[in-house]
């Protein structure tokens, strides 16, 4: 005989059923898109994959009207661009997270500054264009002019600099990354457990010993996800790149030359491209796909090595 | 005053029914096309006209699967796709405009360009200011020493197509090497996105030269360079010289074509129509009568808003072919 109570517990296990069908829909949702993505992209892709095929890398003319297409000055662009935008952003994300994660200033004081650089991640990034266009191509251009008479022979500073080139965009990425770097990273230094900031005190180190030596490497898993999420914002960014690297598909060295990203090129000429250009940039879009997927993954594997080295300090 | 209470009374109801009508297509000719849809609107309430400027090569895909009542292109449209459109197509030039090598030189004005240094900037080979292919015309002018910026669409576009046609026609080297297209790869320069872009780029960077229409380098306030044209004459790109060039076109039957090298002594050398897209059979009669009439008001009426914006007004014989085609929409 069944009593209120059983049925309620009946129901009681019924509710977290549902629950878990539709954590799995969910979760299968995001994967089912994400593959109907790449599917879709391949498929309009596939003309140029099968003409081109894997030349369309290492090729560098990018002529529409001759029908001849190659992205190799788009992936170097995309992947120096955003790796120059992390020399600048890794040290300074960094530095900017240890300082809010210690006690170096009264609190409100932190808070502000934290608010302050997350506020950057909330500007939109047409902004950002616009404001290097005004702000950072007549500094870089001032810094290239000083340095291309100097150190001209240098096959990175060669002249003549540009405005709109490869180090501005780099730059304003930089800026643009800079509160994924240290939001996340500042959360991984925060969680480190008081007790073993403590215990480095208590065995004598001074407060720069505990930060390099306990805080730091324990807190690696974290900085490291944070990096990944920052090179894949990166490599994606489209509007703000696309106002300043000055759109190039010349191969060039120097970072004071104008330069190009996948991302891009895809901005600049979806709207008006017909036929075989339109497979072509599919296939540009499919490339950058696998190469933020690969970083991710790359990340992913960082991630576990240095879980597992960092897990006897725990 | 009853006149008037009754007109209070009925517009709201009037603009509730009144006609629609949506375009879509180049962003080249789109503050003009905005610009009549609401002039049009206050002399003819019944009618409103929607313009969206997506740019030419969607405002043709968007014609051609019929989303829209008209297109707009600043390429007009090639045969194979006017044959994919079963209703037919009518092409209507419906304005004009000059693009124009703006340069940003401190001191330098009235800067005169040879078609071989139009050609040789673009190529790469023209690569300083004091080069000879620019100094030969430029007697007057203390060229600086200083290297030729040149700055590009990056974005795919009608003026590039425009641009990159006649430096193709006037130099067979530059036909060799570049060709001509809505987006082509120049082998020096730095792109810009859209008019805007370029217009930034030559405004921000002494010793940049770059191609605009002729409205965004006026609002900018650029300097522009008289080019040479195949008379051999230096013209200035005013509105009037533009005008020269068009009423000297020869027309088609199907209204399409570009002054690609205009001959008149005149003639300011890079100047082109932008087109209207219509269909040759539309199913709502009422619908069609809209749109022949607010297309006529534009060819007639409307083409007095063209200088303001910076575009060329129709001459009058243009004017006239336009509107026999428009006439053979049923």
């Amino acid at each position: 005989m069944a009593s209120p109570n059983e049925s309620t517990l009946q129901v009681g296990r019924r509710l977290p059923d549902l629950f878990r069908i539709l954590c799995w829909i969910a979760g299968a949702g995001v994967v089912l898109v994400l593959g109907w993505i790449i599917v879709e992209i391949a498929q309009s892709a596939w003309p140029a994959i099968s003409k081109f095929g894997l030349e369309f890398l290492s090729n560098s003319a990018w002529v529409p009207n001759r029908e001849r297409f190659g992205v190799f000055p788009f992936i170097i662009g995309t992947i120096s661009s955003s790796a120059i935008a992390m020399l600048f952003a890794f040290p300074l994300g960094l530095a900017i997270a240890i300082f809010l994660s210690e006690d170096f200033l009264p609190l409100p004081v932190r808070q502000t500054v934290r608010f302050v650089v997350e506020m950057l991640a909330a500007i939109p990034s047409v902004v950002y264009g616009l404001w290097g266009i005004f702000v950072v191509i007549p500094i870089v251009k001032t810094i290239g002019d000083w340095t291309t008479e100097r150190f001209g022979t240098v096959p990175i500073f060669e002249g003549p600099t540009y405005g709109n080139s490869l180090l501005t965009a780099s730059l304003v990425l930089a800026l643009m990354i800079l509160p994924t770097l240290t939001a996340i990273s500042r959360n991984a230094l925060a969680a480190v457990p008081p007790a073993l900031r403590e215990g480095a005190y208590a065995l004598g180190a001074t407060r720069w010993e505990a930060i390099l030596g306990v805080i730091l490497p324990t807190a690696a898993p974290g900085v490291v996800a944070a990096t990944i999420l920052a090179l894949g914002r990166a490599m994606g960014e489209t509007m703000a790149v696309a106002m300043l690297i000055g759109n190039s598909s010349r191969p060039s060295w120097s970072i004071f030359a104008p330069s190009g990203t996948l991302a891009g090129l895809l901005a600049n000429q979806f709207g008006e491209a017909s036929g075989l250009q339109v497979n072509s940039l599919m296939y540009a879009a499919l490339i950058l796909v696998v190469i933020t997927l690969g970083v991710n993954l790359v990340g992913e594997w960082v991630l576990r090595v240095t879980r597992r080295r960092t897990e006897g300090i725990r | 005053m009853l006149a008037i209470a009754a007109v209070a009374m009925f517009s709201p109801v009037e603009s509730l029914l009144a006609q629609q009508i949506s375009g879509a297509g180049a962003t080249f000719p789109a503050p003009l096309y905005q610009r009549w849809g609401v002039e049009y609107n206050k002399v003819n309430p019944a009618v409103q006209v929607n313009y969206q400027s997506v740019g030419s090569g969607a405002g043709v895909k968007n014609f051609m699967t019929g989303v829209v009542d008209f297109g707009a292109s600043d390429a007009a449209m090639t045969d194979e796709e006017i044959g994919k459109v079963a209703r037919g197509v009518v092409l209507i030039p419906a304005t004009a405009g000059e693009i124009v090598f703006a340069y940003n030189l401190p001191g330098v004005k009235g800067l005169k360009l040879s078609r071989e240094a139009m050609a040789g900037i673009y190529l790469g080979t023209v690569k300083k200011w004091n080069d000879p292919a620019i100094a030969k015309h430029n007697p007057d002018i203390k060229l600086p020493d200083m290297p030729v910026k040149v700055a590009y669409r990056s974005d795919g576009s009608g003026t590039t197509f425009v641009f990159t046609q006649h430096l193709a026609a006037i130099s067979k080297q530059f036909d060799d090497e570049i060709g001509f297209d809505k987006s082509v790869t120049f082998p020096v320069g730095v792109g810009g996105k859209g008019n805007e872009g370029v217009t930034a780029l030559v405004k921000q960077s002494p010793g940049t030269v770059g191609y605009v229409e002729y409205g965004y380098a006026v609002n900018n306030g650029l300097e522009m360079a008289s080019l040479q044209n195949k008379a051999g004459n230096f013209v200035s790109p005013d509105l009037e010289n533009g005008a020269a060039t068009l009423a000297n076109v020869q027309f088609p039957e199907n209204l399409r074509v570009w002054p690609v090298d205009p001959e008149g002594a005149t003639d300011y050398p890079i100047a082109s129509f932008t087109w209207l897209l219509l269909y040759k059979k539309y199913d709502d009669a009422a619908k069609r009568d809209a749109l022949k009439g607010f297309v006529n008001w534009a060819l007639t009426d409307g083409q007095k808003f063209a200088p303001e914006l910076g575009y060329i007004p129709l001459p009058a014989k243009v004017v006239e072919k336009a509107q026999a085609a428009l006439a053979t929409i049923q």
